[in-house]
């Protein structure tokens, strides 16, 4: 079972950073619902914010990528987001073709390149 | 899958509510597309080296795929607590208005703030899309019960694509392992472009991904929160900025 777990610690740690950071906006919204517009300009930029915020993510996990990933060149990881990206917008912004297209040009291309 | 009529003695019951919810994961093409990105995360935290019930009750605790992703990169790329729980805080703050307006879809007045908890745990960007598309065929006095089925039944998904994408980490060849990696950028990429809802959306998500390899190189821990906040208050100045010609126009 230890296996399973790995060690408390790491578990503490996930509290601390990753769940209570998180919940606490959406019990806020529960408390604090009722009276903002949804609309609002504050709202507008907060919501740049957090796309912006995700865009970095998305950027971090292709510029700077994680094990076996890191094994693939940089130009075929971004030949692979933007071929997936026009199978996104030619297919109607389908998120699945772009996902499909994206994954076809990243392993196929590592494929051929050995 | 079509949903009984909102008079049918279908919806008699909450349980019952509860069972639709439950099923109509199977009428979405975003619980796909869920599966893509939790098979994705659970590789990621394998590789990242985390447990696999770490990475379970992220998904449990957490529920949101971005936090858990900046949980896992930051704090497997040697990041402080401090300096996660930071970037953390930022990019849920994405939640708070997507709470904000889907609880009153389902509030009715016998509606205690207790009833919602759970709903408001739920709330993530794909519950937040398909209660727009499902609610309206709910009665209203089901609405939670219906919400509670179809989280808890997209958590369950997640749970099971978490649990295979680990193992198939530790198994894969390194050319399909870098192809499960590859699935996370993929599928948050083109989600958040498809909710893109106004100009300010689309400038934020397209100078996020290119603000963020210049702020990497200041190296300060906190890269991700750097390039989020310059690129989404550029994109909130421009929306600002055309909204007054807009205005001045008319």
């Amino acid at each position: 079972m230890t296996g399973f777990i790995g060690d408390w610690h790491a578990l503490a740690i996930l509290f601390v950073a990753g769940v209570i950071p998180n919940q606490i906006w959406r019990m806020l919204g529960l408390w604090f619902g009722g009276g903002i517009d949804e609309n609002s300009e504050l709202l507008v930029w907060v919501r740049a914010v957090a796309t912006a915020i995700l865009a970095g993510i998305i950027a971090q996990i292709v510029v700077q990528p994680p094990g076996a990933l890191a094994s693939v060149p940089d130009w075929l990881r971004y030949s692979a987001v933007a071929a997936g990206f026009v199978a996104f917008l030619l297919a109607r912004k389908s998120i699945f073709a772009g996902v499909i297209v994206g994954e076809v040009v990243v392993i196929a291309g590592k494929y051929w390149l050995g | 899958m079509a949903l009984p009529s909102l008079d049918s003695p279908q919806w008699q019951t909450s349980f019952r509510a509860f069972l639709w919810g439950a099923r109509s994961i199977g009428a979405t093409v975003l619980t796909l597309v869920l599966f893509a990105t939790y098979l994705g995360i659970g590789a990621l935290a394998h590789d990242s080296g985390f447990s696999l019930g770490w990475t379970l009750a992220s998904t449990a605790f957490v529920w949101a795929g971005p936090a858990q992703i900046i949980v896992i990169t930051t704090l497997g790329s040697g990041a402080t607590v401090l300096q996660s729980a930071i970037a953390v805080t930022v990019s849920a703050i994405r939640l708070f208005p997507m709470v904000v307006s889907v609880l009153p879809l389902m509030r009715t007045e016998q509606t205690k703030r207790r009833h919602l908890i759970l709903v408001a745990h739920l709330t993530a960007v794909t519950l937040w899309v398909e209660c727009y598309r499902f609610l309206p065929q709910v009665p209203r006095n089901r609405r939670i019960a219906f919400i509670h089925g179809l989280g808890l039944g997209l958590v369950s998904v997640c749970l099971i694509a978490n649990t295979i994408g680990y193992a198939l980490a530790a198994n894969l060849t390194p050319l399909l392992a870098a192809g499960m990696l590859m699935l996370t950028p993929l599928a948050f990429l083109f989600s958040t472009a498809r909710n893109c809802r106004e100009l300010a959306d689309v400038i934020a998500l397209v100078l996020g991904l290119l603000l963020f390899p210049l702020a990497a190189m200041l190296n300060s821990g906190v890269d991700i929160l750097v390039s989020g906040v310059a690129a989404g208050t550029i994109a909130y100045a421009v929306h600002r900025a055309r909204a007054g010609i807009v205005r001045a126009r008319a």
